[in-house]
């Protein structure tokens, strides 16, 4: 931890393993195996259909998967803290459906109801955080009944369909991006935005909070016996989940426009690419890039099954299959890290290397 | 602890053992209701396959029919046919109505049960109608079973008004709901029995996929390729759009890929999106136009031509239509027919004719008419349906502006 | 308050219900119908039974640690199995109901397998397994299949009195579950290996054998529903098991009948009462006519009301040999997963 006395860390960095080792450590987990199962379904795409390769075509593609993979990163940290949060597609929902009502074509209204939405997101944040940790009822079941009454409170207002699409230039962030660049043609938005999430997370689960977040996931009573504040954290982390959704909502407003279907089914979609990211269900284990890279391999799975012609019927069953197949070898590899991190059999460890130091492996927090 | 559940578990057993003993004293239960044995009868055959030559002859002939009754009224307007005699319930009063009705979750559902609410206004002015009763079954066919049998046993209902959520599996209860003897009305989707006093219905699926494909043709050449974008499958009046359609491209030689999308426009922007990505797309054809705009935007994005495309008389389509001045066309699932079955209720205690198929006009929107429509609905959020019918009712435009669904 | 301390959640579940007879009794009068007349209990009961079967199985599913979410499309498969084998001819109703019962049973043990052999959480191998049927669903059945014939379409359509025979069906298996659970190694070994699963191998239990079995009797009896609902519609139907989405509202149930959803502690009989309660409250909403999209939003709320009432008490506890965890470690046993 960053507390840690000036010594102590030049011990610490003495005793890892050189960076090599690391990097082949971290792909043997589950969240690092993530990125080899991207890159063969990328190299599979590219196979089937070559144009799929060509720059333009590919930062379409991260464009588009933005939303999703941000909504991942979400609920990545919702999971890491072994909670759940099946409101996320409903708060997407909304937050469209807001912005299509209360921004209609008046472009002085797109700041202050952006400013309205994220301040939305974080209050659903805070309900779904405090009613679960302060009233100590389940997540499941809180976020489901957030989930249900506020996707039917918002159709309800709206009378089931939305006004209309808001002002471009809120359509904008979602749909367009920074022109005239060399080799990529257009820079979108959304690209932007992931990439500004991404870094913030990394930087935030690196941060002491994102630490005692882990902690928390792995063992409750032990972090609340080291003095975390474990009610706060995991409200926090719920907030984060709400926030991600609304920045996924406000992107998809401008990608796709406003319709009370845009945001349906997103919170199994994220939840799953949380999971084919090799984050563990129940919380403490997980890295939160490949969150976000799980998401990258669902949608790539679902191009390649579609460049590859495959009925669009079967493909619910292929994708059972992948997600049971990648969390079952991923489920394995936790396993054996676990035994071995103990018996310290697992990895043949270099002269230089002690036993893995708690905090050193990047590749599984 | 455990004794605590042995004791529940005692009253669970001694229920059932009373109910039992119930049964044995209630003469009525030795014999099940007559209606579920008439419905044993009507076995249906199973819909593995929806294109169906007859239907669509006579659907085809259908779009070209002259209608019965004052073209400034399409709501009332129907096809020369059998009529039902329906003196035997003609009589003095406001009648309840009992209104089974699928799900109000899409926009052409929510735009028909506001016009219907407002056309009910109307007729209790008029005193025809003392109050409507309405259960939404909210998607499922378990929940409208018991809608239905709920108004059979509690609605003390004087007619019902049943809009199917699907049709096999609402047929035996439609069948029951005949069985009491009072005026049945069927709408939108079908049932496999004949039973009801009237089915009200737009020409159907087939026509639509006429008219939108034909359209496709006219304006493509031979060779080009259309991506169809359809909602879900296996609903009979979306399956029989995408059939007729499907059987022209195949005999113009335009080549089709069809995809679900589940109406949602992120999916609909994918395919699109995937589908210029691999190769030329000249036409969108749709088997409901919600989520229009997406399909168009994405060839915006992709700095592609406009294709030709059908869509649906949705505004949000019309003014994207107008907008960008693609080749067009709007086809239309008559909306206006949500005011029907409620105008059927008035003439059936009058004791005047109905028809016995209800078949209402269906009329797609071509591009010289479209300003009219936009005209008319000016105003009128995206999700409501340029034929909604309604303008002389009480409550326009606000009440549709406003969306104020009861 | 000595009184309230010693209320079990299973207690709590059933004050909930009395007090939704009596809120129901005031509205259904005030709307001017009666809440008791054989219609409308006939009503309630009816939506009782397919939910019933379904959080009976989601209770042991839950009560071993895991979850089952493909419950709807197993559901939807037997319906279609059982129609398309009976094609009207009641000689094939047995058959029918067989085959539909054993082809759930495989989903189950498949699903069992994966949780407990291979270490899936249940919420993904579920999730799995409930795609992997929605697409062999989606590919091989366009639309309603097969027709139930009239004698067995009677056992969706007759009722004792007011109450359906599918609900006394419902009843009988809950009864069956209740002793397995109850009388048998394998119902003791189930709240083992919910509680502790490490304390549970560490006593001598298989711990693989309860798993497999809360998910085979979870998806036999979600191929009970799929049954009773081929015989209500009278045909089988792809999509009859995500219309009711039967998945949440399951687990919903259950939990709001008292199971913990970790695992470990729970009652049949308390979730009987979750499902009571969901069936009133509809029942009440819709001779109410309230507009449906204010029914989600009560049902939302009604769910984290209903569990709040009871959140973080003492749950019914049947294995005090398995489970000496001090009181106030109970309440953050509430979390998922672990």
């Amino acid at each position: 931890m960053s507390t840690l006395a000036p010594d102590r860390k030049a011990e610490l960095r003495r005793d890892r393993s050189p960076r090599k080792d690391r990097l082949l450590r971290g792909m043997r987990t589950p969240g690092g195996a993530v990125f080899l199962l991207l890159l063969v379904l990328l190299a599979a795409v590219i196979f089937v259909n070559p144009s799929f390769g060509e720059p333009g075509s590919l930062i379409r593609f991260i464009g588009r998967t933005a939303p999703i993979a941000i909504a991942a990163i979400g609920q990545y940290f919702v999971i890491v803290s072994g909670e759940f949060d099946l409101s996320m597609g409903s708060v997407v929902t909304a937050q469209v459906i807001i912005a299509g009502n209360l921004i209609g074509q008046d472009d002085a209204k797109v700041l202050p109801v952006l400013l309205l939405m994220l301040v939305f997101g974080a209050l659903i944040g805070l309900i779904n955080g405090l009613v679960t940790t302060l009233l100590k009822i389940p997540s499941f079941i809180v976020t489901l009944g957030m989930m249900l009454a506020l996707l039917g409170l918002v159709l309800y207002w709206t009378g089931g369909a939305a006004t209309g699409n808001p002002a471009d230039s809120f359509r904008q962030i979602g749909r367009g991006g920074i022109e005239n660049i060399p080799v990529l043609e257009i820079l979108p938005y959304p690209v932007l935005i992931l990439l500004a999430i991404a870094a913030g997370a990394f930087w935030l689960m690196r941060r002491p909070y994102g630490r005692t977040l882990v902690a928390v996931g792995d063992n409750a009573r032990a972090a609340a016996l080291t003095g975390a504040r474990v009610w706060w954290i995991r409200t926090r982390a719920f907030i984060l989940s709400s926030l991600a959704a609304t920045v996924a909502g406000i992107i998809l407003v401008g990608y796709a426009g406003v319709h009370p279907s845009v945001g349906r089914g997103y919170e199994f979609t994220a939840i799953t690419a949380v999971v084919l990211g090799g984050v563990v269900l129940g919380g403490g284990r997980g890295w939160v890039l490949s969150a976000a890279a799980g998401a990258f391999a669902l949608e790539m799975l679902f191009a390649l099954l579609n460049f590859a012609g495959v009925a669009s019927t079967w493909r619910d069953t292929v994708q059972g299959i992948i997600i049971v197949a990648a969390v079952a070898a991923g489920a394995r590899t936790w396993e054996r890290r676990r035994r071995g991190a103990s018996s310290a059999t697992h990895d043949k460890q270099t002269p230089i290397a002690q036993p893995p130091a708690v905090g050193a492996n990047e590749g599984g927090k | 602890m455990r004794r605590s559940i042995q004791s529940k578990v005692t009253v669970v057993a001694a229920a059932a053992l009373l109910a039992l003993t119930a049964c044995t004293t209630d003469p009525s239960i030795e014999n099940p209701p007559a209606a579920e044995t008439e419905g044993g009868e009507a076995a249906t055959t199973p819909a593995e396959e929806w294109f169906d030559q007859e239907a669509f002859d006579e659907q085809s002939e259908q779009r070209s029919a002259s209608f019965i009754g004052d073209p400034e009224q399409p709501w009332l307007q129907y096809l020369e046919g059998e009529m039902t005699d329906t003196s035997e319930f003609a009589s003095e009063g406001a009648k309840k109505v009992c209104f089974a009705n699928a799900s109000i979750s899409n926009p052409w559902r929510q735009t028909g049960w506001i016009t219907m609410n407002q056309q009910l206004e109307v007729l209790q002015e008029q005193g025809v109608i003392s109050q409507m009763e309405t259960r939404d079954a909210q998607d499922d066919d378990n929940t409208q079973i018991a809608d239905i049998d709920y108004f059979i046993a509690e609605g003390d209902c004087d007619a019902f008004i049943i809009s199917p959520n699907s049709t096999a599996a609402m047929t035996p209860a439609v069948e029951r709901a005949c069985e009491t003897g009072k005026p049945v009305i069927v709408f939108d989707r079908g049932v496999d029995t004949d039973c009801a006093t009237t089915f009200i219905h737009p020409i159907g699926g087939f026509a639509w996929g006429i008219d939108t494909a034909e359209f496709l043709v006219d304006n493509l050449e031979e060779g080009d390729k259309v991506v169809a974008l359809r909602i879900l499958p296996g609903v009979d009046v979306l399956e029989q759009r995408w059939a007729a359609a499907e059987k022209i491209f195949q005999e113009n030689g335009i080549e089709a890929t069809d995809y679900f999308t589940g109406a949602d426009p992120t999916e609909i922007k994918k395919i699109i999106s995937d589908e210029l990505a691999t190769g030329d797309v000249q036409g969108v054809w749709m088997d409901a136009g919600d989520g229009a705009v997406a399909a168009i935007e994405a060839f915006e994005d992709a700095g592609k031509d406009y294709p030709v495309m059908t869509g649906e008389d949705e505004m949000s389509f019309l003014r994207k239509w107008e907008e960008t001045g693609l080749t067009g066309l709007a086809p239309v699932y008559s909306n206006f027919q949500w005011r029907t079955p409620l105008l059927a209720v008035e003439r059936i205690f009058a004791g005047e004719e109905v028809p016995k198929e209800w078949v209402l006009p269906q009329t797609p929107i071509p591009e010289e008419e479209r300003a009219d429509f936009l005209a008319s609905n000016e105003g009128m959020p995206d999700g409501h349906y340029a034929k909604f019918g309604g303008t002389d009712l009480p409550g326009y435009p606000e009440v549709w502006q406003e969306r104020q669904i009861p | 308050m000595k009184i309230t301390s010693r209320l079990t959640s299973t207690h709590i579940v059933y004050l909930v219900v009395l007090l939704t007879i009596i809120a129901g009794t005031i509205l259904v009068a005030a709307a001017g119908r009666s809440f008791f007349s054989a219609g409308n209990i006939s009503s309630i009961l009816t939506g009782t039974s397919v939910l019933g079967f379904i959080a009976i199985g989601q209770t042991l599913v839950i009560l071993v640690g895991s979850l089952d979410l493909s419950v709807p499309y197993v559901v939807s498969l037997s319906s279609l199995l059982a129609a398309g084998i009976m094609a009207n001819q009641p000689a094939n109703i047995l058959p029918g109901v067989l085959l539909a019962l054993a082809v759930a049973a495989v989903i189950g043990l498949i699903n069992g397998l994966v949780v407990s052999g291979l270490k899936v959480h249940g919420f993904i191998a579920t999730l799995g397994t409930g795609l992997i049927i929605s697409g062999y669903l989606a590919t091989n059945y366009k639309g309603s299949s097969g027709q139930a014939p009239l004698s067995f379409r009677l056992v969706g359509a007759t009722g004792l009195g007011p109450v359906p025979i599918s609900t006394l069906i419902m009843l009988a298996c809950a009864a069956v579950v209740l002793l397995v659970l109850d009388r048998t190694r394998l119902g003791h070994s189930m709240y083992a290996v919910g509680g502790d699963i490490n304390v549970a191998r560490m006593s001598g239990i298989r711990t693989s054998t309860p798993i497999i079995a809360a998910h085979i009797i979870c998806s036999v009896l979600a191929g009970m529903a799929g049954l009773l609902l081929a015989a209500r519609l009278g045909v089988g139907s792809p999509t009859i098991g995500s219309q009711g989405g039967y998945d949440l509202l399951s687990i919903a149930a259950v939990v709001l009948g008292g199971t913990l959803l970790a695992g470990g502690k729970g009652s049949l009989v308390g979730t009987l009462g979750g499902v009571l309660i969901f069936a009133m409250i509809d029942n009440i909403m819709s001779v109410l006519q309230i507009n449906p999209f204010l029914k989600d939003v009560v049902r939302g709320i009604v769910i984290v009301a209903a569990v709040a009432v009871y959140a973080g008490r003492r749950v019914v506890n049947r294995t005090a040999r398995f489970d000496d965890t001090p009181q106030e470690t109970v309440s953050t046993r509430q979390e998922v997963g672990a």
